[in-house]
């Protein structure tokens, strides 16, 4: 029976959550934590990949988060039963759903796992009740029309039960499929991408309604994403995939705020990111000198381009990357004085390129940076190809990963 | 005009066993052809397509050889009922399953496999066996295939004159169908009655076309429209 929980607070330490997670197992079926550990090899595409994951979810949001074609709905599918891994365990609660040692593989049927595919797969004959009351087949009719019909007031698309999929909105659509997968009250829920097209008032309403169930529910929810703020507003946990691995974890704000990993800063829309080596360490003022090695331009020789950073714990001499948001950095016709910003670069203009309604710089200032400025900006700086600028950059504009 | 109202009242009651029974053999087998995964699948498809290629005298031999007293098939339904099935109505159907199976089967087949697999996932995902998946999704979104595949079954039965020839010959009320009953009135010179038939045949096998190909479009397939097909072409309003 769902008894409503407190938010459990954020793991910080995501790599070893065990011993608290099998407390949670403990409380009942319905409060399970998953467990997995999945490889899974596909020979068969033009490029061989392989999955090869282990990690805990704990009930609550575990937001996987990744480019595409890192395996995300692949790591579902196999949860889901909808794809067989080559070898792993798969574990929700007590209740072995895949173990290939024991030659455990529980029928997609039967495992009681919610799944709410990336393009909803709402059946298009059935109306939005119908496709409710579809995974409660095994219940009377009377009880069966009482649970849907509560799903759909809590998803507050109870006036919509005689439309069909194509009669309703997105956002709708996104609500029943939701309802249609938690009414059938499952062990596990698999949402894959479920917000993907809806503008930012319905994506916030409809994650307003999961949160409130997920509060009353607390099941192990892994959600895939693309999107940075559904992973703010959501996530408990963030998994971060690449090719087939996860290569972070831990909170939103561990895995988005200080990136480690390239992947991750990419995704986390740095569009400028270079090699550097780390020139002095400057502790009393917690800043540190790296020398750019490398930028977009692909010269490997150490530049003369200098930027001031954050102090991290690095020596001198070792190699770094430098992530710096295209917004974040300012550019000016004229050398400016006066800045509380560490860093101004010379450099000339070598291309400006219009995307809607945002004008990207190149600019080459011995490494080659992007530049994010509005339409305005480019009128009254009068700016044109070849023109002589300075890029301005604030110290903690620069973010500093592993390389 | 005179019209053989035994050979057309025959020819329907033909038309309407044979599609039946298609309607029912081929569910299975469409199901098969359309989600199995083996490697012979191949096989089955080209042996239940060869009725279109193949001349119909052609297997109309070979089905009234099978059915022969010299054949197993022959002899046992022969110690079953104390005659052959050569010659006899359900000779007929037997070799008219076999004739207008293809025209069944492939329509059924494409229909099934054109439900999106999301769907099917879905489903399983709900907790449906695939018994239940394929009678409560896959069918009703395949009732356009179905309505074609027993069209055409019905009306190429209906047409239907090599096979019946072989296998039925021509008793009166018992395997002369209409397209037997025209060849016959040509042979004796009777263009007048010919011509009935043959307008008879015609007319009903249009209208019976038209009905089922004008309800297949005006219900279900509104609905499985996608807005991508229409999209790709000029749209008229």
């Amino acid at each position: 029976m769902p008894t409503p929980a407190a938010p459990e607070p954020a793991k910080t330490e995501p790599g070893k959550p065990e011993p608290a997670d099998q407390g949670l197992a403990k409380q009942g079926p319905s409060h399970p934590t998953l467990t997995a550990r999945i490889r899974k090899t596909f020979s068969s595409t033009e490029r061989p990949f392989l999955l090869d994951v282990e990690f805990n979810a704990p009930p609550g949001f575990t937001i996987l988060f990744g480019p595409s074609g890192s395996g995300k709905t692949t790591l579902l599918d196999c949860v889901a039963g909808l794809a067989v891994p080559d070898a792993g365990r798969i574990i929700a609660g007590e209740r072995a759903l895949f173990d290939a040692g024991l030659h455990v593989n529980i029928a997609v049927a039967k495992r009681g796992v919610g799944y709410v595919l990336q393009d909803l797969a709402l059946f298009p004959h059935l109306t939005v009740e119908q496709n409710t009351e579809y995974g409660l087949a095994h219940l009377s009719r009377s009880v069966r029309k009482q649970r849907a019909s509560a799903m759909l007031q809590e998803f507050r698309i109870a006036d919509l039960r005689q439309r069909r999929p194509e009669e309703i909105s997105g956002g709708e659509r996104q609500r029943v499929a939701l309802a249609r997968a938690l009414v059938t009250d499952p062990c596990v829920l698999l949402l894959d991408e479920p917000l993907g097209a809806l503008d930012a008032p319905t994506k916030s309403k409809i994650l307003n309604d999961l949160r409130r169930w997920n509060q009353a529910h607390r099941i192990p929810i892994l959600y895939v994403t693309h999107a940075r703020e559904e992973v703010l507003a959501l996530g408990e946990r963030v998994l971060v995939m690449e090719e087939g691995r996860i290569v972070a974890q831990g909170t939103p704000h561990e895995v988005l705020g200080a990136p480690l990993q390239e992947s991750v800063a990419q995704l986390a829309g740095f569009e400028n990111i270079l090699d550097a080596t780390v020139e002095s360490v400057h502790e009393d003022r917690g800043t540190m000198t790296c020398r750019m090695t490398s930028g977009l331009l692909g010269s490997d020789a150490g530049s003369l381009v200098l930027l001031e950073t954050p102090l991290i714990r690095a020596d001198v001499g070792s190699r770094l990357r430098v992530g710096i948001r295209a917004g974040d950095i300012l550019l000016a016709v004229a050398n400016p004085v006066g800045l509380s910003a560490r860093n101004v670069l010379p450099g000339r203009l070598v291309s400006l390129e219009r995307r809607d309604m945002t004008i990207c710089a190149r600019v080459d200032c011995g490494v080659e940076m992007e530049v994010y400025l509005t339409l305005a900006a480019r009128d009254s700086l009068a700016l044109a190809e070849g023109r002589e600028v300075w890029l301005v950059i604030k110290t903690h504009s620069c973010h500093l990963m592993r390389r | 005009m005179s019209i053989n109202w035994q050979a057309f009242r025959l020819t329907i009651e033909l038309a309407l066993v044979v599609s039946t029974i298609l309607f029912v053999v081929g569910l299975p087998l469409a199901y098969w052809i359309a989600f199995s995964r083996r490697r012979w699948k191949f096989f089955v498809e080209a042996l239940v397509g060869l009725p279109i290629v193949l001349p119909p005298t052609v297997l109309g031999f070979y089905v009234l050889v099978a059915l022969g007293s010299r054949s197993p098939l022959g002899r046992w339904w022969q110690s079953l009922t104390g005659h052959t099935l050569a010659f006899t109505f359900a000779g007929l159907v037997i070799g008219s399953i076999i004739y207008s199976l293809p025209f069944v089967v492939q329509p059924f087949a494409a229909s099934f496999s054109s439900v999106d697999g999301k769907l099917l996932a879905a489903s399983a995902t709900l907790g449906a066996s695939p018994l239940r998946t394929f009678f409560q999704v896959v069918l009703p979104l395949s009732v356009p295939g179905l309505v074609t595949g027993v069209a055409l079954a019905f009306a190429h039965t209906m047409g239907e004159f090599g096979v019946v020839l072989m296998i039925g010959g021509n008793i009166p009320g018992v395997t002369r169908t209409v397209a037997i009953d025209i060849y016959d009135q040509v042979q004796a010179s009777n263009y007048a009655a010919a011509n009935a038939m043959a307008l008879l045949l015609l007319v009903f096998c249009f209208v019976v076309l038209t009905v089922v190909y004008g309800l297949n479009r005006a219900t279900p397939n509104r609905r499985s429209t996608n807005r991508e097909t229409w999209a790709m072409g000029p749209v008229k309003k």
